[in-house]
């Protein structure tokens, strides 16, 4: 393999994190509030507003039944009003954010109500307000789940990145259909993959470390 | 506890419904017609069974239910009527501790009796110096650092004890707070609330479906079934006298007195034509309790008496004996008015041929 190859590759390799990274980011900050108010918002819970919750879900609903790929090209105007261009690795991180932010939202909704409602109960006769049980009780006792939702939104970015390519997004992904596919190398497309299933044991294995750090609970000792 | 006056009612239930909406229509009653005085510095006990109201009743007291109708009054404060900053405020004057404990596993010991303390809004410094003299008195220094997932179920109450008398209320509720507790451990518990409630002069609250709870450390007692309050007094009078079946059956499961099994599947309560027994439960109370009264039975009567049961305990100081006994059926009505004419309460149970 020459070493403009080698080259090409590291870079595409720098396109793909930054790409996940900034997404991943941006998806958490605008995901994990959604994800948190459509956890307390059902009717009964919290700050039940049953109609707020609905429309919303069927919103985050909505982005997620549409295919990658296709919201990629669908939004290019939306993406090009953010981004000021509709090509490119920075441009590529607006779709990848849409489709990050009903993600995390959901697996973060799903940690919350996971969280034992006598905790909750036990911070309202404290005096707590909404706010301090959601800084102080949900997210902290859901901090486990949302660490492993995160690392498989992580992984799932970095699937969807390889798709970017159809508004030259670059990246690995890119780089595997351009060279390894149309250019007939599938040194190249090997490596690419290679690559790529390194970068999900990482994250994977990262994200893991981090959740069993951060889960005080006692260990389920299933199967023993 | 400055705030602490022994004659003053504490918490009024005043004549306090709750219903909810059934789906697809219409209304269930949950509770109704309350009406219940908690006077300051008591200990007070509701017992019912399970789905009998006594915990919708007790999460009135701090607002986590409202009530339908009537009212609530917590001092003089009204908590049905209260919301937002004022609600919190007087549930910050209501600790409450739970039967499954209810502690965050994300924090330490001390960070989970740190918490409403944090959410008092009290300075860093303060939080630290509180905290470990509410470790030091419930008697956890040693695990201040650990999770509770590393505690056993008395240290987790002790735990949720300390928490919740760190905002230094003047009421604490009790929900089921040992049903969770293997017996040792409920003893060691009960002991540290009534510790609490004598060096603190705090109210207690506790609902429990056990009525050795109760006797153990309850001085008022309410007995609750189908949303209704049923019977309500001192412990000792409601031990000795007690007016509701639902009384009786969870006394029957404390007192430690049940008849032997032998007579349970023979007993009828048909009274034979001739001979047979007549099976009587006696119970002693006040002056009488450690009197001979079943000797002067039988030298004043000539009526000859057979113990199947008995013990004698005590609630508070005062002792109060129960037995079961059996004696001529022809002659039970004569030993009875006999032995009521002496203060002592009789109960006839059946007969055996």
């Amino acid at each position: 393999m020459s070493a403009n190859l080698i080259n090409l590759l590291i870079q595409a390799t720098g396109q793909t994190l930054y790409m996940v990274a900034i997404s991943t980011f941006l998806g958490t900050l605008f995901g994990l509030p959604l994800g948190v108010f459509l956890a307390i918002s059902q009717r009964g819970e919290l700050l039940s507003a049953p109609w707020v919750n609905k429309v919303l879900g069927l919103v985050v609903n909505a982005t997620r039944s549409v295919p990658f790929i296709i919201l990629v090209v669908a939004i290019i105007p939306f993406t090009r009003a953010i981004a000021g261009t509709s090509i490119g690795t920075t441009a590529a991180i607006v779709p990848l954010t849409i489709a990050a932010v009903p993600f995390i939202a959901r697996l973060v909704e799903n940690a919350i109500r996971e969280v034992d409602g006598g905790l909750i109960e036990a911070a309202r006769a404290m005096g707590a307000t909404p706010f301090q049980i959601i800084r102080k009780v949900l997210i902290p006792e859901a901090l486990p789940a949302i660490t492993l939702g995160l690392t498989l939104a992580v992984v799932s970015l970095i699937g969807y990145s390889a798709m970017v390519g159809a508004v030259g997004g670059e990246g690995l992904g890119d780089l595997g259909i351009r060279y390894g596919y149309q250019r007939f190398m599938p040194d190249v497309m090997a490596v690419v993959v290679v690559i790529l299933i390194v970068l999900v044991q990482l994250v994977q294995s990262i994200g893991e470390w981090i959740a069993t750090r951060v889960d005080k609970r006692a260990p389920k000792g299933r199967g023993q | 506890m400055t705030s602490h006056d022994g004659q003053a009612a504490s918490i009024i239930f005043d004549r306090v419904g709750k219903s909810f909406a059934k789906p697809g229509g219409g209304t269930v009653s949950a509770i109704s017609d309350v009406s219940l005085t908690v006077e300051a510095g008591t200990i007070t006990g509701i017992i019912g069974r399970s789905g009998a109201g006594k915990s919708t009743l007790l999460r009135m007291v701090n607002g986590l239910e409202r009530p339908t109708s009537g009212k609530v009054l917590v001092g003089d404060q009204d908590v049905g009527a209260a919301q937002g900053v004022k609600l919190r405020t007087i549930r910050r004057d209501v600790g409450m501790i739970f039967q499954h404990f209810n502690l965050l596993s994300s924090r330490t010991v001390s960070e989970n009796i740190a918490l409403p303390l944090e959410i008092a809004g009290m300075a860093a410094s303060d939080i630290k110096a509180r905290v470990a003299d509410l470790v030091e008195r419930v008697g956890l220094s040693a695990q201040a650092d650990r999770y509770p997932s590393e505690l056993s179920g008395g240290q987790k109450q002790r735990v949720g004890i300390a928490r919740a008398l760190a905002t230094e209320p003047k009421i604490l509720l009790s929900d089921e707070a040992t049903s969770a507790l293997d017996p040792e451990t409920t003893q060691t518990v009960l002991s540290l609330l009534k510790d609490i409630n004598r060096e603190l002069g705090l109210t207690i609250l506790l609902i429990t479906h056990e009525m050795a709870v109760v006797r153990d450390i309850a001085s008022h007692v309410a007995v609750i079934e189908g949303g209704n309050i049923v019977e309500a007094g001192t412990t000792y009078d409601v031990f000795t006298a007690p007016q509701h079946p639902t009384t009786r059956s969870f006394l029957s499961g404390v007192t430690g007195v049940t008849l032997p099994a032998f007579i349970k599947d023979k007993i009828t309560q048909q009274r034979p034509e001739t001979g047979g027994e007549e099976v009587i439960r006696v119970t002693f109370a006040g002056k009488h309790a450690t009197d001979p009264m079943l000797a002067l039975l039988t030298r004043d009567l000539g009526i000859e008496v057979n113990i199947l049961a008995g013990a004698v305990e005590e609630i508070g100081t005062r002792p109060f004996g129960n037995l079961l006994v059996s004696l001529d059926a022809q002659r039970g009505k004569e030993a009875r008015a006999y032995l009521e004419r002496h203060g002592l309460l009789t109960e006839v149970l059946g007969y055996v041929g």
